[in-house]
Order: C-alpha cells, then sequence, then structure tokens
C-alpha cells in the first residue's frame, strides 16, 4: 500500500480557492497537511524528502468527473490502475469512473469491483453508477444500493437516457439518495449513424454527421425535467454554442444545472477530421469554430462549472479502422491542464476552479479534494510550473493506449508533483509507483 | 508544360495518389482527359495492348463489391500489360476482427505498385495512402469520391459537347449519399461548369450552400436550361429511412421521363453512372434514347483509368525517364507507350 512519509514542499506558491500566496507546505505521514506558510525549511528539518516547489503552483489535488478507466471489460485499453497513472500524472488526485465497462457498472456487486481496483491504484477512484439497467435505458438500476456504497455520481455515459418518462422517473428515485445524476446529452434518432460534427466539412468528407440539435434538444429536454422533479442533473462533455446558451438560460431562471466541458472542445474543431485520422473521432464530435468560441467564452465568464477530460482510451487496433468504424474518443488525463493553461484566457485561479474545487462538488467529494491547501486538512494535492512549455509524443505517457490527438502541439504548463492522501505518487513528472 | 498537381495529403509534389478531385487540380485532370484521347485510339485497334506498366502489379482491393469498376479497372490494367490481384473482402474490417491497417501491411507485404481501393466508409484510400508505399487510387470510398467516375464523366462531357467549361450541368437525385456527386461536382467547378443540384431537401448534403452550386426542387424548371442531365443512382433502402415517401413520388417528382427529356434543348445529354433503376430515377424508355451516353460513359471508363494508371505508373521507374516523360507533351507520352509497343 501506499508509501507515506514527511514531505516538505518548498518554495512554491500556494493557489486555492481562498487566494494565492507564497508558502511552503509540509505534510505529514498521516496524509494531512500540517503546516502552511513562509519559511518553513526550519520546521520541515527532518523531512524524509523535499520536492522542490520553485515557480511552481502548489494546489489542491484535480478532480476529473469523467473519465473511461476501461475495466473490466477493456482492459487492453486502460486498466484502474494505468488510469490512475496517467490521472497523476496529469495532476489529478482524484477521477470518477465512468460506467460504461463491460459489464456496465449498474449493481452493488460492479460498484464494489471497481472500488477495490481503485484502492490499489495511485489517486482516489469514484466509481459513477449506470441510471438504468445496463445502460439501456429501459429499467431503473439500483441506485439506493449504489448510493450507499458511496457511489454520488449516476450515468448511463456512452448513452443518453432517451426515454424522457424513464428519465423524470429516475431524477424523482434518485431525489432522497443525495446523489446528482449526469447526462450525456445526444438524441439517438438524430444522431445514430454519424460520426462527425454535421456540417461543412462532414458535407465534404462525406462522412455522416452528428448534428449540433442532437445534443441541444436533450440539454433543453433536462433542463425542463430538472424544474419538474426539483432534482439536480449535470450535463456531460457539453460541446455546442446552443446547449451553452440553454444552460446559462436555465441557471439565470434557477434550475439546478451543471455543466462540464472537455478540453477538446474548446481546442479542436471539425476541421481536423479532414485527416481521416479516427484520433480525431469523438463522442459528443468536435464541432465548428462558432462553438469553441462559445464554450470558451462561456468558460471564461465562469457558467459552466467543470472541465473534465472525458479520457477515452482505446487501442491501436481499435482506432486503425475506417473512420466510421473506429470508436470515438480520446485520452484526455495528461494534458487537460496543460490545455486549459494553454489554451484558455485563464488565471491559473480560475483554471484551477474548472479543474479542482468546482468539480469536487460535483462529485460531492469537497471534504476530501478541492479544499483549502491549509493545516488539518487531506494532503491531495497537485504542484505544477505554469510556464514550463512541453510537447506530448507518440510514444509517450502513462496510460496503456496512444490515441492523444495532441502529438507535437506546443503545451504551456506541467505537472511536477503529485500528492494523493500524502504520498507523493508523481515525484518531478515521473510516477513514483 | 504541365505540371504535377500537388497532393495536399503528403504535400509532395510528386503524383504520388489519386485520393480525391481536387488532388488533381484543373490542369491535372485536363492532362489525364489528353492522355485519355490516347489510351482510346489504342483501345480502338485489333489487339488493344501496350507494355507501357510491363512488370507492375495493380492490385484491387474491394472492400464492396463493385463488378463494374473492378472490371473496368482491371481491363485498363491490363491492356497496360501490368500484372493484376484482386484481393476481395467483407465490408466490414471488424467483422473479420483484423484492423484496416493491417490488412493494408499484408497487401504491401505482397510487393504491389498500385492499389485500387474501393471501401463503404468515407476516407479509407487516404488512411491507406499513409500506410502504403504503393500508389492509391481511390476507386469509391463510402460518401465521399469516386474521382476516376469524374474523370470519365468529364471526358464523356467533352467527346459529346467539345468542351466542359461554361456548360450548365444539372446533377438529379440522391446527392447526399453520392460519392459520385461530390467528385462530379469538384471537377465540373475545377472546369468552370455551373452546377445545379437537384433533389429533395432530404437528398441534398448538410451544408451545401458552402458547395457553390445552385440548388433547385424543381426539375422542370431546370430542364430547358442545362446542356448535360446527371441521373444519380437512388438506394432503394432511401424510402426506409423516411427520406422520402416512396419510389413511386421520387419518380413523380424527380425522374427523368420520357415527357421531361423533351424538355431539354437539342444538344443536351443524359448521364448516368449505372447501375440504373429504370422507372426511377430514370423512365424506362430513356437508356436507350441517344441523348443518353450510359454505354459511352463504360467505354470511356476503360481509357481514363488506362489514362490514370499510366500517370501514376508510368513515369517511374527510372527518375531521367520520368523526368523526359514530365517534359513532353501529354498526347506524346502515349505514343512513346505506341511506339516502344511496335
Amino acid at each position: 500500500m501506499a508509501e507515506r512519509s514527511r514531505l516538505f514542499i518548498a518554495g512554491g506558491t500556494v493557489v486555492d480557492a481562498t487566494g494565492e500566496r507564497r508558502a511552503d507546505v509540509i505534510v505529514g505521514p498521516e496524509g494531512t497537511i500540517v503546516a502552511v506558510g513562509e519559511g518553513l525549511a526550519a520546521e520541515a528539518a527532518g523531512a524524509d524528502r523535499t520536492l522542490e516547489a520553485g515557480g511552481c503552483i502548489v494546489a489542491p489535488g484535480l478532480v476529473d468527473l469523467h473519465a473511461h478507466l476501461r475495466q473490466p471489460g477493456g482492459e487492453q485499453a486502460e486498466t484502474v490502475l494505468t488510469g490512475s497513472r496517467a490521472a497523476t500524472l496529469g495532476g489529478f488526485s482524484a477521477v470518477v469512473a465512468m460506467p460504461n465497462t463491460s459489464p456496465s457498472i449498474d449493481s452493488a456487486a460492479m460498484v464494489r469491483e471497481v472500488q477495490e481496483l481503485g484502492r490499489a491504484s495511485l489517486c482516489q477512484v469514484e466509481v459513477a453508477g449506470a441510471i438504468t439497467v445496463a445502460r439501456a435505458g429501459e429499467r431503473l438500476a439500483p441506485m439506493g444500493e449504489m448510493a450507499a456504497l458511496g457511489v454520488r455520481l449516476f450515468t448511463d455515459d456512452g448513452k443518453g437516457v432517451q426515454d424522457a418518462g424513464i428519465m423524470r422517473k429516475a431524477l424523482q428515485y434518485a431525489s432522497d439518495l443525495g446523489v446528482r445524476l449526469a447526462q450525456h446529452c445526444e438524441v439517438d434518432s438524430l444522431a445514430v449513424g454519424g460520426h462527425m460534427h454535421e456540417g461543412e466539412w462532414s458535407s465534404r468528407l462525406g462522412i455522416p454527421g452528428i448534428p449540433a440539435e442532437a445534443e441541444e434538444i436533450m440539454v433543453m429536454r433536462d433542463v425542463a425535467l430538472s424544474r419538474l422533479t426539483g432534482a439536480p442533473v449535470h450535463f456531460q462533455h457539453l460541446s455546442t454554442a446552443g446547449s451553452v446558451a440553454i444552460v446559462e438560460a436555465a441557471r439565470r431562471s434557477g434550475v439546478r444545472v451543471t455543466a462540464e466541458v472537455a478540453p477538446h472542445h474548446f481546442t479542436l474543431t471539425d476541421e481536423s477530421c479532414a485527416s481521416y485520422d479516427t484520433r480525431f473521432k469523438v463522442n459528443p464530435p468536435l464541432r465548428p469554430a462558432d462553438d469553441v468560441t462559445a464554450v470558451r467564452a462561456a468558460l471564461a465568464r465562469g457558467t459552466l462549472d467543470a472541465i473534465a477530460t472525458d479520457h477515452a482510451p482505446h487501442t491501436a487496433d481499435a482506432k486503425d479502422l475506417p473512420f466510421e468504424e473506429a470508436p470515438p474518443g480520446m485520452l484526455g488525463l495528461e494534458t487537460a491542464l496543460s490545455l486549459a493553461l494553454t489554451e484558455l484566457d485563464l488565471s491559473p485561479a480560475e483554471a484551477l476552479a474548472l479543474l479542482s474545487w468546482r468539480p469536487a462538488r460535483i462529485a460531492g467529494i469537497d471534504d476530501s479534494h478541492g479544499g483549502p491547501v491549509e493545516a488539518g486538512r487531506p494532503a491531495n494535492l497537485c504542484v505544477f510550473d505554469p510556464s514550463a512549455v512541453w510537447t506530448p509524443d507518440s510514444g509517450g505517457g502513462a496510460s496503456r493506449s496512444r490515441n492523444t490527438p495532441y502529438v507535437g502541439r506546443r503545451l504551456r504548463g506541467r505537472v511536477r508533483h503529485t500528492l494523493v492522501a500524502g504520498e507523493a505518487v508523481v515525484v518531478d513528472g515521473e510516477v513514483q509507483r | 508544360m504541365s505540371k504535377p498537381a500537388t497532393d495536399p495529403l503528403t504535400g509532395s509534389g510528386g503524383r504520388r495518389h489519386l485520393l480525391s478531385v481536387g488532388d488533381l487540380g484543373s490542369e491535372g485532370i485536363r492532362e489525364i482527359l489528353r492522355l485519355a484521347d490516347s489510351f482510346a485510339e489504342v483501345n480502338t485497334r485489333a489487339i488493344p495492348k501496350v507494355p507501357a506498366l510491363r512488370g507492375r502489379t495493380v492490385a484491387s482491393l474491394f472492400f464492396e463489391d463493385s463488378t463494374r469498376t473492378r472490371l473496368s479497372f482491371e481491363t485498363a490494367a491490363k491492356r497496360l500489360s501490368a500484372d493484376t490481384a484482386t484481393f476481395s473482402a467483407g465490408s466490414s474490417s471488424l467483422s473479420k476482427g483484423e484492423s484496416l491497417r493491417d490488412t493494408a501491411q499484408t497487401v504491401a507485404a505482397m510487393g504491389i505498385d498500385c492499389a485500387v481501393v474501393r471501401h463503404c466508409s468515407a476516407g479509407v484510400a487516404v488512411q491507406l495512402s499513409r500506410w502504403l508505399d504503393a500508389a492509391v487510387i481511390n476507386a469509391g470510398d463510402g460518401c465521399h469520391e469516386h474521382p476516376t467516375q469524374a474523370l470519365l464523366d468529364c471526358y464523356t462531357i467533352r467527346q459529346r459537347l467539345g468542351d466542359i467549361e461554361g456548360r450548365r450541368v444539372a446533377i438529379v437525385g440522391d446527392i447526399a449519399h453520392s460519392r459520385v456527386a461530390r467528385s462530379l461536382v469538384a471537377a465540373l467547378q475545377l472546369l468552370d461548369a455551373g452546377v445545379t443540384l437537384v433533389a429533395p431537401a432530404t437528398l441534398l448534403p448538410p451544408a451545401v450552400d458552402a458547395w457553390g452550386v445552385g440548388v433547385s426542387s424543381r426539375i422542370d424548371d431546370v430542364l430547358p436550361r442545362v446542356d448535360v442531365v446527371y441521373l444519380l443512382r437512388l438506394q432503394h433502402e432511401r424510402q426506409e429511412r423516411a427520406l422520402l415517401p416512396s419510389l413511386r413520388e421520387f419518380h413523380e417528382r424527380f425522374g427523368l421521363s420520357a415527357e421531361r427529356v423533351r424538355r431539354l434543348a437539342d444538344h443536351a445529354i443524359v448521364m448516368h453512372p449505372g447501375p440504373m433503376n429504370r422507372g426511377v430515377e430514370i423512365g424506362p424508355e430513356v437508356p436507350e434514347m441517344a441523348c443518353t451516353t450510359v454505354a459511352e460513359q463504360v467505354a470511356n471508363g476503360v481509357s481514363v483509368r488506362m489514362a490514370v494508371l499510366f500517370w501514376l505508373l508510368g513515369a517511374e521507374p527510372a527518375a531521367a525517364a520520368a523526368a523526359d516523360v514530365e517534359a513532353s507533351p501529354a498526347p506524346e507520352r502515349a505514343s512513346a507507350a505506341e511506339v516502344s509497343s511496335g
């Protein structure tokens, strides 16, 4: 199990929800922060290890609301362990594992299995449960039993709950469980058979398209269902200007909806598909520049709650197929923070709000993650150099898969150390176990 | 003289592949049409064969059934004295449990000079061109392109009407799902012809405004104004997907009946890439009318595909020979082949 020791994080700038200050941090062997302040070197004498943080930001660990760890069933692409390595290398101390495994995580037994795998991994793994049995959209999964095991987020991710009546009842049924239902917004009857965004590029490339409205209609519907039931709804990986506008209007009128955006939806456009390179095939699909601009603007306005990776590993074999046959999805855990720092016009604190403390609240783990860096708190920390420049390469990474579209792209900001419950799991950019 | 087309995918100026009409540019299209003239002459001979590609291997990689296109390419290759090989596979790589890349590398290991690729998914020829050393010819990829069909269609228009520039062409039917339409529109635009798409909105491509073409749903208004009516094959399953109420209604609203042929100008021609659905997109008696070019399109297909194969493979193997061929006017290139055949 975890090797814990007394750690000294020296010379960094602490950034959390309370502000920014130059401070050293001392972490005790029991996994909590012991002291935060300037000039703690004397106090830290005798620390087992010093983690240099000069020029770095010391922040609460990042929290990913949306990771596909592929276990059980997809172990050739990723396991909970390899996914957790990728997560910690990207600065995440907690990830929410999506339930579209094989079989789906739709029962207490499946939740226990993945929780068990999570305990042997490098970061905290929160398990999301399915809303419906086998994610088939027909019968409610035992959300009460799963919630009793600690599940706080439910979703049929990979597909949306198509039937409005089922979704309404799921929201009503779960309303006393202290959980949140999350939706992959996509109306199948408009989306099925499509493999990229429907528009000028799909038209030219002859690839069947998925219109923006396939997403927006379900966002609209679930805003209405949230209003009807009074239950909160979390929207996953929103990708269009229309979706953003619907969510902003809903929030203004007091509907309890939250929303996340994936890094590729603020960095890449549908034009990338012109190469027929299947690394750019993702669901929801990459959208045109106008949508990307709208998503970025909403992140800057603070009307969206989180950046979530939608980390979706696939083997090379699976991706080396015709565009229309290849599975959707791209890696995200190792590049999310860098993309946010490189591509968005946000201060580090604003970026961290979207990557740490706001998603921690949505995941229901804000007691242990995303809180202020202060004595007595669990030491879930991310130390990164905001000015380091690096370039992902095709061989790289800790994920078992290689399907990243960012090979060769210059990124700014790189994770140096990651601490999970007091254990230095990444030191100087190297995973420790 | 003519410049080699720039390949936007490899970034090289060499003529490595024929993946889309846009790869050719207008000069490339004109050069292939001129070469095709010479090969059409070869095809009139008692023994229609030249040794231009002797020792080269042209493989057909057909992941989707297409007897006609494959036969046309293989006939073209044989008339150039190339060796031919055929690889037929199911339409889905997944169904075989093998990735597309593995399939490509298997074929490449056999040592071929050119792969003629047909697949039901858009972009497969582009993908294979990244993985194969051989020249790749796109013989139809999903709803994307079918460049040699567009070239043989342009050749046929030129043969019938003398020139293409300034001609007005109506393309009628299922544009949305048609690789033939995408290639043909690109070629006609490069050659400065005007294009009008005629279809119900369900069969128009998305964002059609960006295509730079006219659009109409009233065939009777369009017919008197055009030099060419190009009919696309309508897949029967379209009505099952609610794109059309019925084939009968499609024929009523958009089919080229003998009655409608009378609305055409006297010189206008009727084209179809085949296979035809008589009574759906084309009236049952129209294929036999003198304005219809279906048989000529098939015949021209062999000459044009000979031109494409020669254009891609004929300049090698010696770099010096390539330079000589580059420098000489296109018709002489073919006559060079002719001389060496004697």
